[in-house]
């Protein structure tokens, strides 16, 4: 490894330090706690610690922010680097001083021996020295900031309305761009009258766009250009209530996560069926990027992409340029809660671009390109069944579960897989999405396998290898469905024992943390209480542990009073930061389990608004209350994702409790009830 | 050529009258603070206030605004200052991605205007056509109430 030092933190003269971190901000608070850690590594305040956004020109490739390992992956590297220059500026000040360096303490950016002082600025040379020649040994680091509840950097501009979001980018003679996208996934299109003059129409195959001076004139030259389009259309899509059937209809690629030895053992078996259906981002803001093309053939592409150097790959395959005339760059967007259309839209703005006479183009989607274009999470349906004892205890578990793949990211699958691509005259067409390796966590399977000391158990995936719904990453995967399915079916066979859900859980669980979360949530819920729910489950099966205890009203429909959650993420880093995910996941998993479903026909995708696609409001939102448990000595995981699936099983299970309906198909709305009770 | 207040200052607009007026704030007076969520007037992101009430400036055409009050994110409070509501939300932390604020706290920033002691149901209600992904609805209901303890004029 050649990298230089300064390539990952760099001193200014003005002593501000600038860390890249290739890693993005998402809304979950990411920059911040890695700024917490490189301000402790360094022995800097925090003050001047600058997180430098993810780029392809000028940064390491860190792969995606994603799957909640932002912390765990990014952290012990990041904080090295940042301790092996504290070292060698603690070197160069000894050097100077004729002490040794075990004598120069550093505290807020200030070092220290006898009386005297030096800063970060003064030491900045000692800096630019290759990484592996970088004292190794950096002493130990006092943790000023790590641990604590640090404010979120990126807030202040953001509450004061200052530009930060990529939506708010002004590029020097930045156009505007809109696409024009089929009505339908299977449509082509069959005709474009000649445009008139004034209407800067960019075509390739069925890719569609104009071009437009500001927002608005954008806007309406879009009207104008889909007045001039005919479309060829067909039908493409499943039938929408009976994705049962369509799920397991395959073909499928057969995903073996845990084998049982021999034959199951004899005994009462009980078993039911569970289903989730196709789930969109809906992120409050449409996918955004900017692009421009150089005279020299290169381009800049600006994108709130999770993953900037996949990006670039995509982006130079559909464009036919080398990886290195490319160059990606992260800028803010609105919540990301997986893989959404912001790789897409970068596509868009760089097609575009390619025909503005060199002038960068800013391409913003539509509401309805967002909730129809945008990949989605795939429905998922799993039978669940379970041989018991004579007291209900589980003495063998199967559980075989059918999705369409988790992950369709660009380059994944050996293709770009961007959106516009499958529209070029020469196509690049999106394969079926796959899933992440088990040592990743499964997609379809994950948490597919239980974390409850069953004496045995068959777990299997069946991955669908055609996939007429564009479908990828969806915060916490198969893991939404999968721990609402386990948890709910845990909920029946204790209630069909006679037995406490909770106790129930707890004899058949070893794990102490497990235990613990578990015990803790269902205290601080006043477990005991007729009409509460629980759920539970340790994230990838080796992430954060997280229990959620619902209360809720059924009336005309099921509402969420109050959700208690324990969690234990390991270290904490950042304890506000942490509860703020855990809430937020909490309300998004709520959102979810009452109310989402992504709405088509056999042709076209038809919840396009938020009429159509309505999510949680205010007056819907339960009262969050977050217990950590803390572990200071294990490491680090992320929260983002550890909430959803013990709180859709929660509210199910209090659903069960409360008004002794079980709803095994979601969304649990006010006809899911009605359809359970017949 | 359309003349209104935005934030206080006499402005006039050269923008076609049938624009609506997000554009015109965002584009041709580069206050983009006030955010495109949908266009539709159904998520409350672009919201602004109008002679004292929120509305979503998406789907309101310039021609409307003529010779009225607009208020945005950016004109909450005067200059660099913040907003008692904006200063409660940093104190609450009560925001992720952030993009749906700026349209909350013009919400929230009139009901107080019109009811500086409101009870929680209160706020929720006021809050009610403004949509959040992220789920920081309890954090933002917080911190309007602690910000409604402040605002006493
Ligand atoms: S953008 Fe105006 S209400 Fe959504
Ligand atoms: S904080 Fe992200 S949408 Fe509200």
């Amino acid at each position: 490894m050649s990298e230089r030092l300064a390539e990952r933190v760099s001193i200014g003269p003005d002593g501000v330090i600038c860390v890249i971190a290739g890693k993005v901000e998402l809304g979950q608070g990411v920059l911040t706690a890695l700024a917490q850690i490189a301000a402790d590594a360094l022995g800097a305040d925090l003050a001047q610690v600058r997180m430098v956004a993810a780029r392809t020109d000028g940064g390491p490739d860190e792969g995606l922010t994603a799957g909640s390992l932002s912390i765990q992956r990014a952290g012990p590297p990041l904080r090295e680097a940042c301790a092996r220059v504290r070292a060698a500026c603690a070197a160069e000040a000894a050097r100077r001083w004729g002490v040794s360096p075990g004598e120069v303490t550093v505290r807020r950016g200030e070092f220290r021996a006898g009386d005297l002082t030096a800063t970060y600025a003064d030491l900045a040379k000692a800096v630019d020295l290759p990484a592996e020649e970088a004292p190794a040994d950096a002493g130990t680091e006092q943790n000023v900031y790590v641990g604590t509840s640090v404010p979120r950097l990126d807030l202040p501009d953001k509450v004061a309305g200052r530009p930060r979001f990529i939506h708010d980018l002004r590029l020097p003679g930045q156009l505007h761009g809109r696409v024009l996208r089929p009505p339908s996934p299977g449509a082509r299109l069959a005709r474009l009258s000649p445009p008139p003059q004034d209407l800067r129409v960019v075509r390739d195959g069925s890719f569609l766009g104009v071009l437009g001076e500001s927002e608005a004139e954008a806007d309406r030259a879009l009207g104008r250009l889909r007045r001039l389009a005919e479309w060829d259309e067909r039908d493409t899509l499943p039938d929408e209530n009976d994705l049962d059937t369509f799920l397991r209809a395959g073909p499928h690629e057969t995903i073996p996560v845990r084998v049982a030895d021999g034959e199951p053992p004899e005994g009462q078996v009980i078993e039911a069926t569970y289903s989730r259906p196709f789930l969109a981002h809906a992120s409050i803001a449409p996918s955004c990027a900017a692009a421009r093309w150089n005279a020299d053939g290169t381009l800049e592409v600006w994108t709130h992409s999770q993953g900037v150097y996949l990006l670039r790959r995509a982006l130079a395959e559909v464009l036919g340029l080398d990886h290195d005339r490319v160059a990606v760059r992260h800028v803010e967007g609105a919540g990301c809660y997986g893989h959404n259309g912001a790789d897409d839209v970068a596509l868009d703005a760089a097609l575009l671009a390619r025909a503005s006479g060199g002038r960068p183009v800013h391409v913003r989607w539509s509401r309805a390109d967002e909730l129809t274009w945008a990949p989605f999470g795939s429905a998922m349906s799993a039978d669940v069944s379970a041989v018991v004892d004579e007291a209900g205890s589980v003495r063998s578990w199967q559980y075989d579960v059918w999705s369409q793949g988790h992950i369709s990211r660009p380059t994944y699958g050996g293709r770009p897989g961007l959106l516009a691509g499958a529209h070029l005259e020469r196509p690049w067409t999106y394969g079926a999405p796959t899933d992440p390796p088990p040592q990743a966590g499964w997609g379809s399977a994950r948490n597919a396998d239980p974390i409850y000391d069953f004496p045995r158990a068959q777990v299997t995936g069946h991955r669908l290898t055609e996939t007429p719904i564009r479908s990828s990453a969806l915060r916490s995967l198969g893991a939404f469905m999968n721990v609402f399915a386990i948890e709910s079916f845990m909920d029946e066979l204790a209630l069909a024992a006679g037995r406490d859900p909770l106790e129930y859980r707890l004899d058949h669980l070893s794990d102490p943390r497990a235990r613990e979360v578990l015990r803790r949530a269902a205290d601080a819920a006043g477990w005991g209480r007729p009409g509460l729910g629980i759920g539970f489950a340790r994230y990838k099966g080796f992430g954060a542990y997280c229990a959620a205890v619902a209360e809720i009203e059924a009336e005309q429909d099921v509402r969420v009073r109050r959700l208690t959650l324990a969690v234990d993420v390991g270290q904490v880093i950042n304890p506000d930061g942490v509860r703020n995910q855990i809430e937020g996941g909490a309300v998004q998993a709520t959102s979810w389990t009452l109310k989402e479903r992504v709405r088509f026909d056999r042709r076209a995708i038809t919840s396009r608004d938020w009429e159509s696609y309505p999510i949680l409001r205010f007056s819907e939102t339960p009262e969050v209350a977050v217990e950590l448990v803390e572990h200071p000595d294990t490491p680090p995981v992320g929260s983002g994702e550890a909430a959803q699936g013990p709180v859709a099983a929660a509210i199910a299970n209090a659903v069960a409790a409360s008004i002794e309906v079980r709803v095994r198909d979601l969304p649990i709305t006010r006809d899911a009830i009605i359809r359970a009770i017949g | 050529m359309t003349r209104l207040t935005v934030n206080g200052t006499p402005m006039e607009a050269v923008s076609d009258p049938g624009t609506p007026l997000l554009d015109v704030l965002r584009g041709e007076m580069g206050l983009t603070g006030t955010r495109f969520g949908c266009g539709l007037e159904a998520c409350g992101a672009c919201f602004v206030l109008l002679d004292g009430r929120p509305v979503a400036s998406c789907t309101t055409p310039l021609s409307v605004a003529e010779g009225r009050d607009v208020v945005t994110i950016e004109g909450l409070a005067p200059g660099d200052e913040l907003h008692p509501v904006q200063r409660a939300i940093l104190d609450e932390q009560a925001g992720q991605c952030g993009f749906c604020l700026s349209g909350i706290m013009v919400s929230a920033a009139a009901l107080l205007a019109r009811d500086p002691h409101p009870d929680e149901e209160a706020v929720v209600a006021a809050l009610d056509r403004n949509l959040c992904r992220c789920g920081v609805h309890r954090r933002v209901v917080r911190a309007v109430l602690k910000a409604a303890g402040e605002v006493t004029r």
